[in-house]
């Protein structure tokens, strides 16, 4: 069974010409079939952890471990990450010029799954998943990210998720800047791949709302760079309730 | 109409839609059109239509002083049956009739030539195979002039093929006859030191249609400069170009369309992509409609992408307008860049960066590799950008 072992992870990020410390050890095990909610305020290093751990370029490692099933996840390139089974949804996908959707997903499925998907099946399978989130077919031959609404972009990086079949998959504020259809719509996307029991999902959101959706196994707190609670569903509601001012008073945030 | 995106640093767009009385494109530059090289100045760079050139790497083309050595440049012929070939002096009638020298170098080439090729296809011929032309450097110095005649309803691919090593200035004249067709492949295929600079002139026919394929990968310094002119309502004229700039390469396409008839169509789509420090691509697309030129159709559009730090990439559209009566007028420029939000984009799903590069520069020029039409010559471009794409990074 897969797991995602993120051991005393600290980080680093330049700015203004200084280094500064975003994560502060962070610790946590993700394993397959899991759901961990990773709840917490703007600038808490919730998104330096998601990006650190699919190995953005921006992001220094200065301690800390990261395996996935026993392998340094840390040595590995940004494309070996994926191709080992760690998957990002982005907060803010990039557009791509020049490469069309169904282009990109096609190399993409063949550097993942180490062999060219075979054309038939894989128009079929690619034709269906769009249709189930509900993306017009068109939509295959527009460049990636290109002119894409904030929903589309979203729905594109959830159809990725159902096509590449991670081991691990860390969805970063996918709640952000969706309507309630489209929420709905992206959250069921995720549950068929959660319910394939083949994936364990880190779910990065600022707010609750995503949770009515896709049901969590264990919710933390994330503040100031590190994981200062964490417990079951039921602290998610005590957030809904109370907001994350108690975690950002006293100073465990900056 | 303009529009202009994702600008790195290092480029430039800009774009002008004027409407005037008089054309402005004919008058900024700096001397009427006209065969004699000494009616021409010496430019010193501050010109408009030299202003991005860089004129010390030009070997002396634009001051007199490069001086044509024997055997510079091999230029061998291949055509189909039907089609006649000649080799002519100077005091040819046929030569010089698609338009005039507009600059210096042009005018230097005129001035200077000894040989010119005739290729002739006669009128209700239809070709098979294309003509090729091979211009071979063989490191001299070279001033050339060609002249591809197409008689009436007469159909023509015609590639010309530039190789090797050479400083090479030309005019190369297209003269369609009524109702003819006529594609041109010029490919500068140069090694790394050549000079090229060459005046394309294009005399559309009534009803004909001419297809321009520029695709520029070697040399120094190579600067073209394609224009069109219509003899007749009907023409239609479709420039296509494909630049790969590298490291250290002056690569410079300036076109020209002048609608001085009637119900004649233009449609300009040039794309380049450019990698490494001091690559320099420019791009200026002058298209001008004449009063007289009622019901002109006409668009161009030039898109670079820029692959890495330190390339350069001018793109100036211009489009002038001097009466209202048209189908259709635009132009469009953008300057788009890959750059490393992209790459670890297409990184994290898994595809290693050589790969990615190579999605992204392939789907860039796909739609134009396949607008060529001429598949040994689609394969090879195909090729060609691998082959750049491995160099260097």
């Amino acid at each position: 069974m897969a797991t995602l072992e993120i051991r005393d992870l600290h980080v680093t990020v330049e700015a203004d010409n200084a280094t500064k410390e975003i994560l502060k050890g962070v610790d946590l095990t993700v394993k397959q079939g899991e759901t961990h909610a990773i709840m917490g305020p703007n600038g808490s290093g919730k998104s330096t952890l998601a990006y650190s751990l699919a190995g953005h370029p921006k992001y220094t490692i200065t301690s800390g471990t990261v395996l996935l099933d026993g392998e340094d996840v840390l040595e590995m390139s940004v494309d070996e990450r994926a191709r080992a089974g760690l998957f990002l949804a982005m907060q803010y996908p990039v557009e791509v010029p020049g490469v069309s959707v169904s282009n990109f997903l096609r190399t993409s499925a063949t550097a993942i799954r180490g062999e060219a998907p075979k054309l038939r099946t894989w128009v079929k399978e690619v034709k269906e998943t769009m249709e189930r989130l509900h993306m017009d077919p068109s939509f295959a031959e527009r460049n990636v990210n290109e002119g894409f609404s904030g929903g589309e972009k979203k729905r594109h990086e959830i159809l990725q998720l159902e096509l590449l079949k991670p081991k691990i998959a860390i969805l970063d504020e996918t709640d952000s800047g969706l309507d309630v259809d489209a929420l709905r719509i992206v959250s069921e996307g995720v549950n068929r791949v959660r319910e394939t029991g083949q994936v364990g999902t880190l779910l990065i959101t600022h707010y609750t709302r995503i949770l009515r959706y896709i049901k969590p196994d264990h919710v933390h707190v994330f503040a100031g760079g590190r994981i200062v609670e964490s417990g079951g569903p039921e602290l998610a509601d005590k957030l809904e309730n109370e907001g994350y001012e108690a975690y950002t008073k006293g100073g465990a945030s900056e | 109409m303009a529009e202009a995106q994702n600008i790195p640093v290092g480029s430039t767009t800009a774009g002008q839609i004027a409407v005037a009385a008089e054309s402005t494109v004919a008058t900024r530059m700096s001397a009427p059109p006209s065969f004699d090289v000494a009616d021409f100045p010496v430019p010193h760079g501050r010109e408009e239509e030299w202003r991005f050139t860089p004129l010390e790497r030009l070997r002396g083309l634009h001051d007199g002083t490069a001086t044509a050595t024997g055997e510079g440049v091999k230029v061998d012929v291949q055509a189909p049956e039907g089609v006649t070939v000649e080799t002519v002096g100077r005091d040819d009638a046929r030569l010089g009739r698609a338009g005039a020298p507009v600059d210096r170098i042009a005018a230097q080439a005129y001035s200077a030539f000894e040989k010119a090729s005739v290729v002739t296809v006669p009128k209700e011929t239809v070709l098979a195979e294309p003509v090729r032309i091979a211009v071979h450097g063989q490191g001299g110095t070279a001033y050339g002039h060609q002249v591809i005649e197409l008689g009436a309803f007469a159909e023509a691919v015609v590639v010309i093929d530039h190789t090797g090593d050479a400083v090479l200035a030309a005019n190369v004249d297209y003269l369609l006859g009524d109702g003819a067709k006529l594609t041109v492949v010029s490919v500068q295929d140069w090694d790394d030191k050549s000079v090229h600079v060459a005046q394309h002139n294009a005399r559309i026919g009534r009803d004909a249609s001419f297809k321009s394929v520029v695709v520029t990968f070697g040399g120094d310094l190579v600067r073209l400069h394609p224009r069109v002119t219509y003899a007749g309502p009907g023409g239609e004229a479709e420039l296509i170009g494909l630049y790969f700039t590298d490291s250290g390469q002056h690569q410079e396409h300036r076109l020209f369309v002048d609608h001085n008839t009637p119900h004649c169509k233009s449609n300009v789509v040039y794309k380049g992509a450019l990698q490494g420090e001091d690559a320099h691509a420019v791009w200026i697309g002058d298209v001008l409609i004449e009063a007289k030129a009622e019901g002109t159709d006409t668009y161009e559009m030039n898109r670079n992408l820029v692959l890495t730090d330190g390339a350069r990439v001018d793109s100036v559209p211009n489009l002038e307008i001097e009466t209202g009566e048209i189908v259709g007028a635009g132009h469009a420029s953008a300057t788009g860049r890959f750059d490393d939000e992209q790459l670890f984009y297409l990184m994290a799903r898994g595809i290693p960066e050589q790969d990615a590069r190579r999605l992204v520069v392939r789907g860039f020029f796909a739609e134009l590799v396949q607008q060529i039409g001429v598949a040994d010559i689609e394969a090879r471009l195909i090729e060609k950008i691998e082959a750049e794409l491995e160099a260097t990074v």
